[in-house]
């Protein structure tokens, strides 16, 4: 997968909690789950553990 | 053997029951996703396979309606070559798959000494006579098992049945993540084929996977099409079971779940405006999905409206506010154009190119 962007996004209720990743993956913008049985998910943090890809903070 | 007791084995063995085809979409009937051009890697064309690849190949997925006659099939999945790799590098690789959830497969034993056999049977179509191979990834072991078929005669139907041994040594986990991982391969570099074939053997070694295989991907007059898949415990390949059309969609949609609209303009959510920007909705899906999903929509957010009594913004951004395996709150931003406590609806307005998706794919 060719991940060009990633953002944290915080939950609506200001508990400070991140609930998705907003990110363009492929070309197509993404709202990825914090799940790491999700395969978008499980490749964002592996790009991230690899030091290829930074996930910004929340808004 | 009388018939009650051939019948009474065919049961005992796992056979000769319906729910008996470990493949999901089979015979090709489902496409939410419609065709896919210039594609390289990843999902497209009929849903739960996909197309993979290393080098310079790219190809339309497409669902079809050449079929082998006389067998019950209405579709079969296509892949049309649109620009060649002629000369692979030996990393170069192309590759048909589908992947079925280890949770689904435990009944096979793998990791045991009572691992059981599988039949695969298929029906397959390609512009190029010669060995193409097939294999099983054990994904939680990292252990393969390739076998070779021949196609005899180009662009024809053929189908080819082929028994795979259980693989003791490995369990597959008790999971909703990867258990087999079907290939088909279409071409193989170095990497891949530069070893020997030894059938129906688990193995890990990368070069004996695909030995012999030609190159599909060597020409963009290439097209391969492939139906009627079926997966199954046991020695014999019975007769493909045909499951409905809703059957069929009911499992696709617990890997992907996707709206769209036929022609006219259609709500899909109900939303309350949360702020000025922002208006908040919760969506249900058809099925448990396997994990929480990816969500994704069409290209333009002006394929989509959000109604409301007296104004209907079009968003600027749709996401993710939270979401499991069951239910997703989706957040719809259009700044400055969101009245708090105020009840929208949310519609797609394009059928051709308005869609949005949950994707919890393998």
């Amino acid at each position: 997968m060719n991940i060009t962007k990633s953002q944290y996004v915080a939950d609506i209720t200001g508990s400070g909690e991140n609930v998705s990743i907003q990110a363009t993956i492929d070309g197509a913008e993404m709202s990825v789950p914090l799940d790491p049985a999700n395969r978008h998910y499980a490749e964002i943090m592996r790009q991230v553990a690899a030091g290829e890809l930074t996930i910004a903070d929340a808004d | 053997m009388s018939k009650a007791a051939e019948l009474a084995a065919l049961i005992g063995s796992g056979q000769a029951q319906g729910n008996k085809n470990l493949i999901i979409n089979g015979a090709m009937q489902v496409a939410q996703r419609g065709s896919s051009t210039g594609h390289t890697s990843g999902y497209g064309g009929p849903d739960r396979f996909q197309f993979d690849r290393s080098g310079a190949a790219a190809v339309t997925l497409s669902q079809d309606t050449s079929v082998p006659s006389g067998q019950g099939f209405s579709n079969s999945f296509k892949i049309d070559v649109t620009t060649a790799d002629s000369s692979l590098a030996a990393g170069d690789y192309a590759l048909f798959q589908h992947r079925v959830e280890a949770q689904n497969l435990q009944h096979l034993l793998y990791g045991t000494s009572e691992a059981k056999r599988v039949t695969l049977q298929f029906w397959v179509k390609s512009a190029k006579t010669g060995v193409h191979i097939v294999g099983l990834n054990a994904h939680d072991a990292g252990y393969y098992n390739n076998q070779s078929y021949t196609i005899a005669s180009a662009n024809t139907w053929q189908k080819v049945i082929m028994t795979f041994d259980g693989y003791q040594s490995g369990a597959i986990n008790n999971d909703n993540g990867i258990g087999f991982a079907i290939n088909w391969w279409l071409a193989a570099g170095s990497t891949y084929s530069g070893g020997t074939l030894s059938s129906n053997t688990w193995h890990n070694t990368q070069a004996n996977r695909a030995v012999g295989q030609v190159n599909v991907m060597d020409s963009t007059s290439n097209e391969w099409y492939i139906t009627g898949i079926q997966l199954e415990i046991g020695e014999t390949a019975t007769p493909f079971e045909h499951r409905s059309f809703s059957d069929e969609l009911f499992r696709c949609q617990r890997y992907l779940y996707r709206l769209e609209i036929d022609s006219d303009a259609v709500g899909f959510i109900n939303l309350t405006g949360w702020n000025t920007n922002d208006a908040y909705g919760p969506i249900l899906y058809p099925v448990e999905m396997r994990s929480a999903p990816t969500l994704s929509h069409g290209a333009s957010l002006s394929d989509f409206l959000l109604l409301s009594a007296s104004s209907n913004p079009v968003p600027s951004n749709i996401y993710n506010n939270g979401s499991s395996k069951r239910a997703m709150e989706l957040g719809f931003t259009s700044t400055g154009n969101i009245v708090a406590g105020r009840s929208y609806w949310a519609r797609i307005t394009d059928a051709t190119n308005g869609f949005i998706q949950w994707d919890a794919e393998l």
